[in-house]
């Protein structure tokens, strides 16, 4: 496929620049090293903001990825889907996008064997598919049904799975061993839900369609996404990144700090 | 949001309750009725909290229009040499908002370690913008980003070289732009740090007339950066073990956060959640106080840092290490994190200066760094104005009193808001556009 193939050679393009970024720069320095006036022996301190990251050059190596991919590639699509498309029809789409995560949100509270909120969440999605025209408006919220986020690396946080090490995914982005796990797991539901029902079965493109609608999908969550990597332009940024993901994952899969925080 | 941990059935139903009354009884309050009778609608009377919290959302204007704007990457000092590290710096970042139509252009300056796209300047740009001026966003001279490409020294503090490095960053950011918008008259304005340097900056102008900015506006500047840094730090020393032990102190708050979420049954933590926690108070006053103290550090690091590498001066950083695009660059963090404005100021700012400038003594450094030193122009010119509030903790009160002198009416400040809390309010953004009508 044309479009397959242009991604590639993008990427192919892009690993290449990775591995030249050392010695296209100027900066050099041959003279041997003193040591720094403070040094982290100095301190009697506890550490803070750490996250288990014993991969982190891999990391940063994806970090720096998506950094090039996103520049390259993905934010400038994006840009031209925003500049193309009228602010109603971005949000219907997003509207529609959404409406199919519905069955993440359900099959993952069903794993967690939350009844209530799975109620909501069918709730939701029979509301939004229906009179909401395929996802494209939201009348379930005005009727009280409150959006439930839910994914397979949360059902594993609920039944006590740790996060295991940080995890900077191509494309995704901040993740962990866990969660880029759960994400596997929901992508293949999805998958096996999507050849059950088969919606383009009768039509001779169903393949063609079905990626498009994967490649919207992407520039949709990315136009939903205001994150530009290194736009802070704080020297730590990986690690503020790194510690806030994190964090939220944790709290919001409800456990507590490991005791060396307390 | 049905809670996570609803196996903890007991304190949750009873906490979500609590909590629900609370969010309904919060948000749906008018905020006037939480205001006092001083007129002024902007609700948290508390400086730290307000320092932290912000405006609320519902009180922050809307602005309907689209903001057409461009982003500039400027090559302010050419040929500069960036080390690999920085990879990703490839020139000053400006942003631009334009009208369609001529109009007077507005140069907006961020607060100290904030870059060109900060929340706070972000909301002023689409204020001025949606009043029919043209805006540039300019990143803070300690922000990492200026030291890389745009600061001379690249060491930031010093007031004259760095209202010379931004006034050679505006001039780029003039030429760039030059042909495609229609400008009227030239307006300037800081907050924090940046207002401040807008004064320094202003009375550049007066020699260069390159811009003959028409009004300066400074907001919630401080009086003597120095005084005012010390204040800051003065906020860590009310936590226990002060500044060194501030490793300690936020992993304490981080647990005391998450348990806080745990049994308080929350959709997601957004601004509902922090207001609870306010509200609720999580915090302690002294711990507020030592919150902001810590923020102040973080960002203070990301300045040492930049510095320290750009300058290969080995403060933090051994001298001569080449860092890579990959390497670990914790145990930096952490150290730089710990270090004062004062081990800054003593160890690595002024002796720059007193090898630069011979015979400088340190009080000398320290009376340069104050609007005190420019007294006489801020006296002499009417285009001045500053916008600051009663309760801001980088100001002492004979400070403050300073400015009500030196300014007169010109002068306004709000009952509240500490320090740039109510930045964000509908009255303060009125404020700040009318001054520039």
């Amino acid at each position: 496929m044309m479009t397959g193939n242009m991604a590639c050679r993008i990427i192919i393009f892009l690993m290449l620049l990775l591995s030249l970024n050392g010695c296209a720069l100027t900066w050099s320095n041959t003279q041997s090293e003193v040591p720094a006036r403070h040094s982290i022996n100095e301190f009697r301190d506890q550490s803070f903001a750490e996250v288990f990251d014993p991969w982190e050059g891999f990391n940063r190596t994806m970090y720096q990825f998506n950094f090039y991919f996103d520049k390259y590639l993905f934010i400038p699509v994006v840009d031209g889907y925003e500049f193309i498309t009228p602010t109603f029809i971005q949000k219907r789409v997003s509207g529609f996008f959404n409406n199919l995560g519905e069955v993440r949100n359900l099959t993952n509270s069903l794993f967690q064997l939350k009844g209530t909120e799975s109620i909501t969440t069918l709730g939701r999605f029979a509301t939004n598919s229906t009179i909401g025209l395929g996802g494209l408006f939201d009348p379930a919220t005005t009727f009280g049904l409150k959006q439930q986020y839910q994914d397979f690396g949360k059902t594993l946080g609920y039944w006590g799975v740790e996060s295991g090490p940080y995890l900077v995914l191509p494309l995704f982005g901040p993740s962990s061993l866990r969660d880029a796990g759960g994400l596997a797991i929901d992508t293949g539901i999805r998958y096996g839900i999507y050849t059950a029902v088969d919606p383009f079965g009768n039509t001779d493109n169903g393949f063609s369609i079905a990626s498009g609608i994967t490649g919207m999908e992407a520039v949709d969550m990315r136009h939903l996404q205001s994150f530009r990597y290194f736009e802070s332009g704080y020297p730590f940024e990986y690690y503020m990144v790194r510690f806030i993901n994190h964090q939220k994952r944790e709290i919001e899969a409800g456990k507590l700090p490991p005791d060396k925080f307390q | 949001m049905v809670s996570i941990c609803s196996n903890n059935l007991q304190p949750s139903t009873f906490s979500l309750k609590t909590l629900y009354l609370l969010f309904v009884s919060l948000l749906m309050l008018p905020v006037t009725s939480l205001a006092s009778d001083d007129g002024y609608g902007y609700p948290i009377p508390g400086s730290y909290e307000a320092t932290i919290l912000g405006t609320p959302a519902s009180l922050i204007p809307e602005f309907p229009g689209k903001t057409s704007t461009r982003q500039l990457v400027l090559d302010v000092i050419p040929k500069r040499l960036k080390p690999p590290v920085f990879f990703y710096d490839e020139g000053l970042r400006c942003t631009l908002a334009y009208q369609e139509k001529k109009a007077p252009l507005v140069f907006l300056i961020a607060g100290s370690g904030a870059s060109n796209n900060s929340t706070k300047i972000l909301t002023m740009m689409k204020a001025l913008h949606q009043a029919g001026f043209h805006v540039i966003t300019l990143p803070s001279p300690t922000n990492a980003n200026f030291i890389i490409s745009a600061s001379q020294s690249r060491i930031p503090g010093d007031m004259v070289e760095d209202a010379n490095d931004m006034y050679r960053a505006m001039e780029a950011a003039w030429i760039k732009v030059a042909g495609d918008i229609e400008v009227s008259t030239f307006h300037l304005c800081g907050y924090s740090l940046g207002g401040s340097q807008a004064a320094f900056i202003a009375k550049l102008d007066e020699e260069r007339q390159v811009f003959n900015f028409k009004k300066v506006l400074m907001i919630n500047p401080p009086v003597s950066i120095y005084s005012s840094a010390a204040r800051i730090e003065d906020l860590l020393k009310q936590i226990p073990g002060g500044g060194k032990k501030q490793g300690i102190f936020f992993n304490k708050m981080l647990s005391r956060f998450s348990e806080f979420y745990r049994y308080g049954n929350f959709v997601a933590i957004n601004d509902d959640f922090l207001y609870s926690i306010y509200t609720e108070k999580l915090f302690s006053r002294e711990e507020t106080a030592g919150l902001i103290g810590l923020t102040y550090r973080i960002n203070l690091a990301g300045m040492i840092f930049s510095s320290d590498v750009m300058t290969n001066s080995g403060y933090v950083v051994p001298k001569n290490r080449v860092l890579s695009t990959t390497d670990s660059l914790f145990d930096y963090f952490l150290v730089s994190t710990h270090l004062s404005f004062f081990d800054y100021f003593n160890e690595y700012f002024f002796p720059h200066f007193q090898k630069e400038r011979p015979g400088l003594t340190r009080q000398a450094l320290i009376d340069s760094m104050s609007l005190k030193s420019i007294e006489e122009y801020l006296k002499s010119s009417a285009k001045f104005g500053v916008m600051t509030n009663e309760n801001d903790f980088i100001l002492t009160r004979d400070e403050l009193d300073y400015l009500r002198k030196l300014f007169g009416e010109r002068a306004k400040i709000y009952p509240r808001g500490g320090h740039l809390g109510n930045l964000e309010y509908k009255d303060n953004l009125a404020y700040m556009v009318a001054f520039f009508k």
